[in-house]
This record gives structure tokens, C-alpha cells and sequence, in this order.
């Protein structure tokens, strides 16, 4: 294997990193949406956090190994349109995906406070935040840029 | 280079593929880390179950099935029989079919272990033996990803 060829591989593992953990992102999103007492909301989120800290790990892997593949490969170059894209898709699914995290966070705090003020039953707005439309519809907008970055790798338009 | 000058009649069945395996990838992520710090949490315990099946299982088909047509459209199974697959060929075959062995046994466990949890019996143990294989399976799909996009021999 040629250096080139362990950072394409990186890259890529990198890029795995950040698709698997958004998936699993999604399964703890979707299981959120029936949670309703503070418990079960701090357990949701300490599996919440690790998919979180892969994530940003994905993300700014690669992004750094994928600018430098685009600036090691002599066929392509970081100026091409479809590198650009995806810096551009990339920067969208970033800016959603930190929001939507600030979005989430929400519920664990205020089940941190239900539990200090003894309330450890269910209550409708722990349920409400757990279903925060605007954290999902962040997360949504994120996914859909991810997609197309893949689409926009394989399939290299103008390349 | 190669994915620089694949046909592009290939590039579907490509995505359809690494879908497949950043689906079941994510799926073993969620399930490894939910059964490891469910603590006894018969909620975080049924996720980590149901991840697998639900969305792991549907993944790991995707993977395979969309593997096989990608194998078969690049013609790998047209290769004279004197001139054997390459390694990174052999390795992805490997974590694909033994690994999806692992992971029906993982969720053959996991299924115990979830009805036994059901009937209020003890099932904690066998779904910690299936987080033990989703984090094989886990450094296996690494491999795999660093075998196929690096190519070794």
C-alpha cells in the first residue's frame, strides 16, 4: 500500500465512522421519542453521547484526510466542483448536527433537574423535548447532506 | 485511482453496498454500546436487541446482496481458475459471510436473552454475549473497510 492509499483509507474509515454513528444517532432519536420519565431519558443519553463523540470524530476526520487526498491525488484537485460540493454539503451537515446536539441536550437537562427536585415519574415535558421536531428536523437536513456527499464521492460530477 | 475510473454502471450497486455496511455498522455501534451500559436496564437492553434486528439485519442483506452484484458486474467471477481472488477480496468475503454467521448467533442470543427477560427470567448474560460479537463484528467491519478501500496485494 502506497502512503496515498493509507490516507484514501483513512479517509474512508473515517467516513464509516461518521455514517455508522449517524445511523446509530437515529436509533437512539427514534427510541427517544418514547421515552417520558427522567431514567429512561439520562439512559437514552449516555448511549447518545458516545454516538455523538464518534460523530464528531467522522466528521472532522474526514474532512482533514479528505482534503489532503484531494491535494495528493494528481487527478483531482480541491478546486474541482464536485470537492466543493462536498465541503459545502459538509459544512451544512456539520452546522445541522451541532445544533440538533444542543437540541438533545436539552432533555437530559431538565431530567437532571426533575430527578434533584425528586420528580422521577413521567411528565409530559421531558416527553415534549424528547420529541423536539426542530432537533429532528436538524437531524433530517444532516442526513439528507450525507447522503448526497456519498452520492457526490461515488458518482463524481464533472470529474 | 480505481474508484476514479469505475464504470459508471457500477456506482449504484456500490452505493447500495456501502449503505448496507454503514447500516449494520451503526446498527452494531448502537446495540455494542446500549447492552454495555444498560447496567440491567431492561429498556436499553431490548434496544440493543432490536437494533440488531431491525436495522442490522436488513443492513447486512443490503451488504451482501449488493456485494455479490458489484462482484459480479466488475467480472471477479470470471477469473481463470489458475489466478486467485486478491487478498482484500478474500478478507471482504470473510467478514461479510463468517461474520454474518456471528451476527445471526448474536441475534439468536440476543433473542433468548430477550424472551427470557420477558418472562422475568435471567437474560442478561446471553445479551452480553451478543454485545461480545457486535464488538468483534465491530473490529471486523474495520478491517474490512481498510482491506477494500486500501487493497493490500
Amino acid at each position: 500500500m502506497t502512503f496515498e492509499d493509507w490516507i484514501f483509507s483513512i479517509h474512508l474509515l473515517f467516513a464509516a465512522t461518521l455514517v455508522g454513528s449517524l445511523v446509530m444517532s437515529w436509533i437512539v432519536v427514534v427510541s427517544m421519542r418514547t421515552a417520558d420519565t427522567p431514567a429512561a431519558t439520562l439512559n437514552l443519553h449516555r448511549i447518545a453521547m458516545v454516538a455523538t463523540g464518534a460523530t464528531i470524530t467522522g466528521l472532522v476526520g474526514a474532512i482533514t484526510f479528505g482534503i489532503w487526498l484531494a491535494i495528493l491525488r494528481i487527478e483531482f484537485h480541491p478546486w474541482d466542483g464536485w470537492v466543493i460540493a462536498a465541503i459545502v454539503l459538509w459544512s451544512i451537515a456539520t452546522t445541522a448536527l451541532l445544533r440538533s446536539f444542543v437540541e438533545y441536550a436539552k432533555p437530559a437537562e431538565k431530567a437532571r433537574a426533575l430527578v434533584a427536585s425528586g420528580q422521577i415519574g413521567s411528565s409530559t415535558e421531558l416527553t415534549a423535548l424528547n420529541r423536539t421536531s426542530t432537533g429532528l428536523l436538524l437531524r433530517i437536513l444532516a442526513s439528507a447532506s450525507i447522503v448526497l456527499i456519498v452520492v457526490d464521492m461515488i458518482w463524481k460530477p464533472g470529474a | 485511482m480505481l474508484a476514479a475510473i469505475r464504470p459508471d454502471d457500477q456506482s449504484f450497486a456500490l452505493l447500495l453496498h456501502l449503505v448496507g455496511a454503514t447500516v449494520v455498522f451503526g446498527a452494531l455501534l448502537a446495540s455494542a454500546t446500549s447492552l454495555l451500559l444498560a447496567r440491567g436496564d431492561t429498556r436499553l437492553l431490548r434496544l440493543g436487541y432490536f437494533s440488531l434486528l431491525l436495522v442490522g439485519l436488513p443492513g447486512l442483506i443490503l451488504l451482501r446482496v449488493a456485494g455479490q452484484w458489484l462482484y459480479q458486474l466488475q467480472s471477479w467471477d470470471k477469473l481463470p481458475p489458475q489466478i486467485g481472488e486478491p487478498t482484500w477480496l478474500s478478507i471482504g468475503f470473510i467478514v461479510a459471510d463468517w461474520g454474518g454467521i456471528l451476527f445471526l448467533l448474536a441475534l439468536a442470543l440476543g433473542g433468548a436473552g430477550v424472551y427470557r427477560l420477558r418472562s422475568g427470567k435471567e437474560g442478561t448474560m446471553l445479551l452480553k454475549t451478543t454485545m461480545v460479537i457486535s464488538l468483534v463484528l465491530i473490529v471486523a467491519y474495520v478491517v474490512a473497510v481498510w482491506a477494500m478501500t486500501g487493497k493490500p496485494s
